[in-house]
């Protein structure tokens, strides 16, 4: 036998490689490692799971992982882990032989063996190619300089990531949407990018002229470079790459080049192996080649003339093989391709032929202010074509009556406007879904079709998690999350256990999403978060804003510069605001304790600005209103003289911490609770939170410091101190939930700041300790709290790190005249006469 | 012939923010900044219950009232969503830098 680098391989090597298997089964020996080679076998076993003995050859050292996913490893939206399709577990579970590093070189067809490049020597019963595509390099002069490379693989991506490190220019060559993805990661990573694109317009294949144009500025938007019509005639460099040259003499600094101009079947092996090949490998309708024994799948394979390079056709292919396999022959038809892509955050989807041309009929819709277009195309009353950018929403809609040929005709005059008017004037989304025939595609990335959904919530999968887990929809990009959830609210209608909801109207992402997301990609400013996550709105909204300041505060404190704008009025203006505009002024007193000097500084500023009112408040603290947003700097110098601080009765904060006079007076306290009060009040003032957070001590359990209805209570007794959790007075009255008893009074500081950390860590914003206790249950915090002890260590030194960050008197600064302009209105010149504006 | 009132320059609002104008014998005005840099002015009261809307979040070309989150549309003064209610907008154009507003006076003769 010939071995294609020509190393001479002894025959004891190879027979001891050929091991006769004890196995009896027919052998299936899959060639690639890749999406098409898995898929095609995880449709074999959910077919007929022990028909085969499965060998799979890679030449990656991963296992399968998601290629489509590769943009946002690189862009540092994911890690590899996340886009691991298939687990080194999966091929354990189902007896698949996975041999990495180790590409197949050769084919005996006569002989029926595979030989890798070391050497490895297997008999096949079945074989199936599956070897993908090749990125197609163009023939330039430095094509082969280091630091020239695809993007194709996790080999390139991790080029990409090293090149990034050290910042510098980069050139990408080719503006479809491999290179545009490309040079959108390697913008993120800090790369200043140039995008040089043979055509006229970005992604030609895809997007019609005006999408093209509309892309471009976006991402122009976003710094980076777009030459369009430019045609590249060198790479220059000496040793490494240092820069492009194009044929009209412009000249393009770069320490990296990313060819990403096209990609083109994989045929090689197939080829010296004496295959039919054209284009690709030419298959039939059930992905047999020109040998009865060896069959071709995905990229590689040339059907009826067509190749193809998207994941839609692969999965159909895939279908119909494992159908050929288990004796069931379906037969492929060939595949209607539409695509539906995020490029560089931005939707785009196109189907089906948008030329345009004799007999067709455009209609389009622009939204200029919000950056949408949309183009139908119609031809003798069918959709032959459709293009979208900015909203993606009615893709499945357009593709799947292109694809279904039905007449439009009559619904024609709605057509543009969507799915919600063109299937009968219901505005209602579940309408819309449940309107979408049984195959219609709902997640691209992993090929599933409403069908498949539906299946897999009546098998019981009744939560998004759960479908998630079992058929794959939404568990990559998440795009068609919204789609699922109203599958499972029409199939289970009342029964959804609907998950925590979004965020708000401008994410898909749930707040234990966002927060997660937070931590695991270090994200440090809302805009990133807004970007990474695929905010659907340029700013945020009043809910989510406030949300994400928090997050980022909590998660890195003394690091993230907090953002005002994203505060709400209150908390921006360390006041209350009032009814009719003025605000409300609570000073500091520290376990509710007071004295003359204090209590002259707060009467002083109730007669000099002449406040209508002063009040004690429910936390046993004086509340000063009526007074104006210009003088609060001047009440708070006043305040501040006295030695009193904010008492951020304005804020989700710690507002205060509530006592009763405890052992020093009372006769039946029990202990020292105003002293514990005061230390209690110093550890944790400051401190923002999910909402507003309110602490008691009570010095006996007749409990005069109403310590039970508190988030954080303290009763003491004469053996110690109980602890309380989680409750409130407000509109639900909640009484506490007992954690536990400790003996001394710094287990007590020492239980509250853990606990008031792990709520800070762990609840949602806006959610108060009562519902989040009720949503993770007491047996949760006590695990956390008292039988962990490390945890709880933990916790503390985390709470007290960020306090470091958090105790310095708001009132102070702005009584230093710091943001004064939150306090001045504008003042304008003297009225000048223009001539009328035209 | 408008009078246009030189109120200050872009900078002196907070990105997605606002600040406030007193004009003699006018109600108080609110000029806000988005986070397009795009600058719009409403008399500073929600038309729900007068809000000072100069302190609410500006997200897009909308701001959220302080007292009771009615968000209004910063272009047309309009209450978004479910809210019916409208706040009367003062014209504002930028000249390079600087703001300048139509006087409040001319808006009610217009009106």
């Amino acid at each position: 036998m010939e071995f294609q680098d020509g190393i001479e391989r002894s025959t004891d090597y190879e027979t001891a490689l050929i091991v006769p298997s004890a196995d009896v089964r027919e052998h299936l020996v899959v060639v690639g490692n890749g999406m098409a080679g898995c898929r095609a076998v995880e449709e074999l076993l959910a077919r007929d799971a022990g028909r085969y003995r499965v060998t799979i050859f890679g030449a990656e050292p991963h296992v399968n992982y998601n290629r489509i996913m590769l943009s946002p490893v690189l862009a540092g939206e994911k890690t590899f882990d996340q886009i691991v399709i298939n687990t080194r577990e999966w091929y354990d579970e189902n007896g698949i032989e996975l041999v990495t590093s180790d590409p197949v070189v050769t084919i005996d067809r006569p002989g029926r063996t595979v030989t890798a490049q070391s050497g490895r020597k297997v008999r096949y019963d079945r074989l199936l190619i599956a070897t993908g595509s090749d990125p197609f390099i163009i023939p330039v002069p430095g094509k082969d300089l280091p630091g020239v490379i695809s993007f194709r693989d996790m080999k390139d991506v991790d080029t990409m990531l090293e090149a990034a490190a050290d910042g510098g220019d980069a050139v990408v060559i080719g503006g479809g949407l491999l290179g545009l993805e490309a040079a959108h990661g390697l913008t993120l990573r800090g790369m200043k990018v140039t995008v040089i694109h043979l055509m006229p317009t970005l992604m030609e294949r895809q997007l019609d002229e005006a999408a093209g144009w509309l892309l471009k500025s976006a991402l122009e938007a976003r710094g980076q470079t777009i030459l369009t019509g430019a045609d590249t005639a060198e790479i220059m460099g000496e040793g490494k790459v240092e820069g492009v040259r194009l044929k009209d003499g412009r000249e393009i600094p770069a320490s990296l080049v990313v060819m990403a101009v096209g990609i083109r079947p994989s045929t090689a092996l197939a080829r010296e192996a004496g295959l039919d090949v054209g284009r690709g490998i030419k298959v039939d309708d059930h992905m047999v080649t020109s040998d009865p024994h060896v069959l071709a799948v995905g990229e590689c394979v040339e059907h009826d003339g067509n190749v193809y390079g998207l994941v839609a056709p692969l999965w159909d292919m895939c279908r119909s093989l494992a159908d050929g396999l288990t004796d069931r022959h379906s037969g492929y038809r060939g595949s209607v391709t539409s695509t539906k892509l995020k490029v560089a955050g931005l939707d785009v989807f196109s189907a089906g032929d948008f030329s345009g041309g004799e007999g067709c009929e455009d209609i389009v819709l622009r939204d200029a202010s919000r950056g949408v277009y949309k183009r139908v195309v119609v031809k003798d009353g069918k959709v032959v074509g459709a293009v979208l950018y900015g909203d993606t929403a009615d893709g499945n809609l357009y593709f799947d009556l292109l694809k279904k040929g039905e007449d439009v005709s009559e619904i024609r005059d709605l057509l543009i406007l969507g799915q919600a008017f063109a299937s009968g004037g219901s505005a209602d989304p579940l309408a819309a879904v449940a309107a979408l025939p049984d195959d219609a595609e709902i997640c691209g990335c992993n090929g599933v079709s409403k069908g498949q959904v539906a299946a897999s919530i009546a098998a019981g999968a009744c939560s998004l998690d759960a479908v998630r887990g079992t058929c794959k929809a939404s568990a990559s990009c998440g795009s068609c999350t919204g789609l699922v959830e109203s599958l499972l609210a029409l199939s289970l209608g009342e029964e959804v256990k609907s998950g925590p909801k979004t965020m708000c109207k401008c994410t898909s992402f749930t707040h234990d999403d966002v927060r997660r997301e937070i931590v695991a990609q270090h994200m440090k400013s809302i805009p990133e978060v807004m970007h990474k996550l695929h905010w659907s709105t340029p700013d945020g909204c009043s809910s989510c804003r406030p949300a994400l300041n928090y997050y980022l505060l909590c998660a890195l404190p003394g690091e993230y510069v907090d953002d005002q704008q994203s505060r709400f009025v209150n908390e921006r203006m360390h006041a209350n605001i009032q009814k009719d505009g003025t605000y409300s002024v609570v000073p500091r007193m520290w376990g509710g304790l007071t004295n003359p000097r204090e209590l002259r500084a707060i009467a002083d500023v109730v007669e000099k600005y002449d406040a209508p009112m002063v009040k004690v408040t429910g936390g046993q603290r004086l509340d000063i209103f009526g007074i104006k947003k210009e003088d609060l700097p001047a009440v708070w110098a006043d305040l501040n003289a006295a030695g009193m601080v904010s008492g951020h009765a304005y804020g989700k904060s710690l507002r205060t911490v509530k006592t009763c006079v405890g052992s020093e007076w009372c006769r039946f306290g029990t202990q020292d609770s105003t002293g514990l009060g005061v230390k209690t009040e110093r550890m944790t003032w400051g401190s923002w939170m999910p909402h507003k957070f309110k602490i008691a001590v009570s010095g006996c359990p007749r409990n005069c410091a109403e310590a039970t209805i508190k988030d954080f209570g303290v009763v003491c007794v004469d053996s110690g101190y109980e602890l309380h959790v989680g409750g409130n007075g407000g509109i639900h009255v909640r009484a506490t939930d007992f954690l536990c008893k400790v003996a001394t009074e710094q287990e007590a500081l020492d239980y509250c700041a853990a606990f008031t950390q792990l709520y800070r860590e762990e609840a949602r914003y806006l959610e108060r300790t009562a519902p989040w206790i009720e949503r993770v249950g007491v047996e949760y915090i006590r695990q956390r709290i008292v039988e962990d002890d490390t945890g709880r260590e933990e916790l503390r030194v985390r709470f007290l790190y960020s306090q470091s960050f958090s105790q310095e008197d708001p009132w102070a600064e702005r009584a230093a005249g710091h943001k004064a302009e939150l306090h001045q209105h504008l003042e304008p010149l003297a009225p000048q006469e223009l001539a009328a504006a035209e | 012939m408008n009078d246009w009132i030189d109120i200050g320059t872009l900078s002196d609002i907070p990105l997605r923010g606002a600040r406030t104008v007193q004009i003699a014998g006018e109600k108080e005005i609110a000029v806000f900044r988005t986070g397009d840099d795009k600058v719009f002015a409403l008399v500073n009261e929600c038309p729900h219950k007068k809000g000072p809307l100069s302190q609410g979040i500006v997200h897009g070309h909308s701001v959220a009232c302080p007292l009771h989150n009615w968000n209004i549309a910063l272009a047309s003064g309009e209450a978004q969503g479910e809210d019916k209610g409208c706040t009367p907008t003062i014209a504002v154009r930028l000249e390079g830098e600087r703001i300048l507003i139509a006087h409040p006076e001319s808006l009610r003769v217009a009106a």
